[in-house]
């Protein structure tokens, strides 16, 4: 089936069999890696892409729906040499350990903040539930996605 | 990985009914895919044919059935955001949108769908055990016209509904609590599926003009535990316990409410937990969710926080 999708502000039209995942779209065929197989579950969050802005879990999804919509993954969040003041402040507040969970989230804070503006602590807590990290213990993380929010405001 | 398989995507239930009858048992009905596509790549299923119903009239559509009053309709594909994020469920059923703001994670509310949570029947399912206390329905269509089901006659046990195969689950309706009644929904798990949950809802005497925080009496309970047991189960001797009971009293009504609650479920020892500790949470929960109830009967929000629990 022959898709139309925009991946990072550039429009494609890609052929994809039915049963094709986005996940593996993204990564074998449009060489885009930052989104991670991990749990293949929707359990973790590593394979977080907006679809025209929503989170989903690019592991359990088809690529056919992305037909007529745009996908954003975490090499499309800066612009160009500029990262996007969530990147900006996940590395400020050390919010990076291993990387692993990093792209998903970012891009679930950023699905976040595009519905609201000016999160609480347990606002980002309730919305990354479901993003793992193994890592950090999740405090750093959250201290970045307010801090974006204070700039991005 | 997936296995290969036809996409069908009709536009009319109709049509998706046809297709169903025809391909029998190679064919899935396949909406937001939360749980029928983990269930293909572990190969547990293997349809040949996926039939797309997102596309079909009224399907993603939230409204009021036609009837005196109207109950809330919810199409089979509209999705946990959706409902969510709707004025109308805020409006009638206001804590079914609460807890689907507390469903799975931001995901897979994000695409899997009101209808397929049910007709999937996972025993750890949120909608139905909240479900079952707004005495909800199922409408089912099949080439042989529409019958309409309890959601208590639809889900029979795990993974098992009374759907035929050529069925198609078209909406769900819900029959909002009466004013006065005060409800809370809690649930309990160390894991991404709970380990339980209940849903306790408590309408109040509004008699004599006291007005919703002054009524003191409880006139109608509802409990329901899911996540537990097979299945999702309303609890009528703990209702009939607390029915009549003044909210004075509620600790007393509720200890023998939740003893009854603890012995109507059905656990199994698993990773979740032995099947004796299972009971005991339950007891334990349903108390916290009647005090909840109560307390917001009494106009108060309490700062009930547990360990590894959601209160919604």
């Amino acid at each position: 089936m022959t898709i139309h999708v925009v991946v990072n502000g550039r429009p494609r039209d890609l052929e994809v069999a039915p049963h094709a995942l986005l996940l593996d779209v993204l990564r074998d065929a449009l060489d885009l890696k930052g989104a991670k197989r991990s749990c293949d579950t929707q359990v973790c969050g590593a394979c977080t892409v907006l679809v025209d802005g929503l989170a989903v879990s690019a592991c359990t999804y088809l690529a056919v729906e992305a037909d007529g919509r745009s996908v954003l993954t975490v090499e499309g969040l800066a612009e160009g040499d500029a990262l996007h003041p969530l990147q900006r402040a996940f590395v400020e507040a050390g919010a990076v350990q291993c990387g692993f969970c990093t792209s998903g989230m970012l891009l679930t804070a950023r699905a976040m903040l595009a519905e609201n503006a000016k999160p609480t602590r347990d606002d980002v807590l309730h919305y990354l539930r479901g993003s793992l990290c193994r890592c950090t213990g999740y405090r750093k993380i959250v201290d970045a996605v307010l801090a974006a929010a204070e700039t991005v405001r | 990985m997936l296995r290969s398989f036809t996409l069908h995507r009709p536009e009319t239930a109709e049509e998706a009914c046809a297709r169903l009858a025809d391909l029998g048992e190679d064919a899935a009905v396949y909406a937001g895919g939360t749980e029928l596509l983990l269930l293909m790549k572990l190969g547990l299923l293997r349809p040949r044919h996926l039939v797309d119903v997102k596309r079909i009239g009224g399907f993603a559509e939230i409204g009021l059935t036609p009837e005196h009053g109207g109950r809330l309709r919810l199409g089979a594909a509209v999705t946990h955001r959706a409902v969510e994020h709707s004025a109308l469920v805020r409006a009638r059923c206001p804590l079914v949108s609460s807890v689907a703001r507390h469903v799975a994670n931001v995901r897979v509310r994000n695409v899997g769908t009101v209808g397929g949570n049910l007709a999937f029947a996972d025993p750890h399912s949120d909608l139905a055990t909240l479900f079952l206390t707004l005495d909800a329905t199922v409408e089912l269509l099949s080439p042989r016209g529409r019958r309409e089901l309890s959601l208590g006659e639809f889900i029979r046990g795990p993974w098992e509904t009374s759907r035929a195969p050529d069925e198609l689950l078209g909406s769900i309706a819900l029959t909002p609590w009466a004013a006065d009644t005060a409800a809370a929904y809690v649930k309990f798990g160390v894991h991404e599926r709970p380990t339980l949950a209940v849903a306790a809802a408590l309408r109040l005497d509004g008699a004599a003009g006291a007005g919703r925080h002054g009524a003191d009496r409880i006139v109608e309970a509802r409990v329901a535990v899911g996540c537990v047991g097979p299945r999702p189960v309303r609890v009528a001797e703990a209702e009939a316990q607390l029915r009549n009971a003044s909210l004075a009293d509620l600790e007393d009504a509720a200890r023998a409410a939740s003893e009854s609650a603890a012995a109507r479920v059905d656990p199994a020892d698993d990773l979740y937990g032995s099947a004796d500790y299972k009971r005991e949470m339950v007891a334990v929960f349903v108390r916290r969710a009647l005090r909840i109830a109560a307390a917001r009967a009494r106009g108060a929000e309490p700062a009930a926080r547990f360990p590894h629990a959601v209160v919604a």
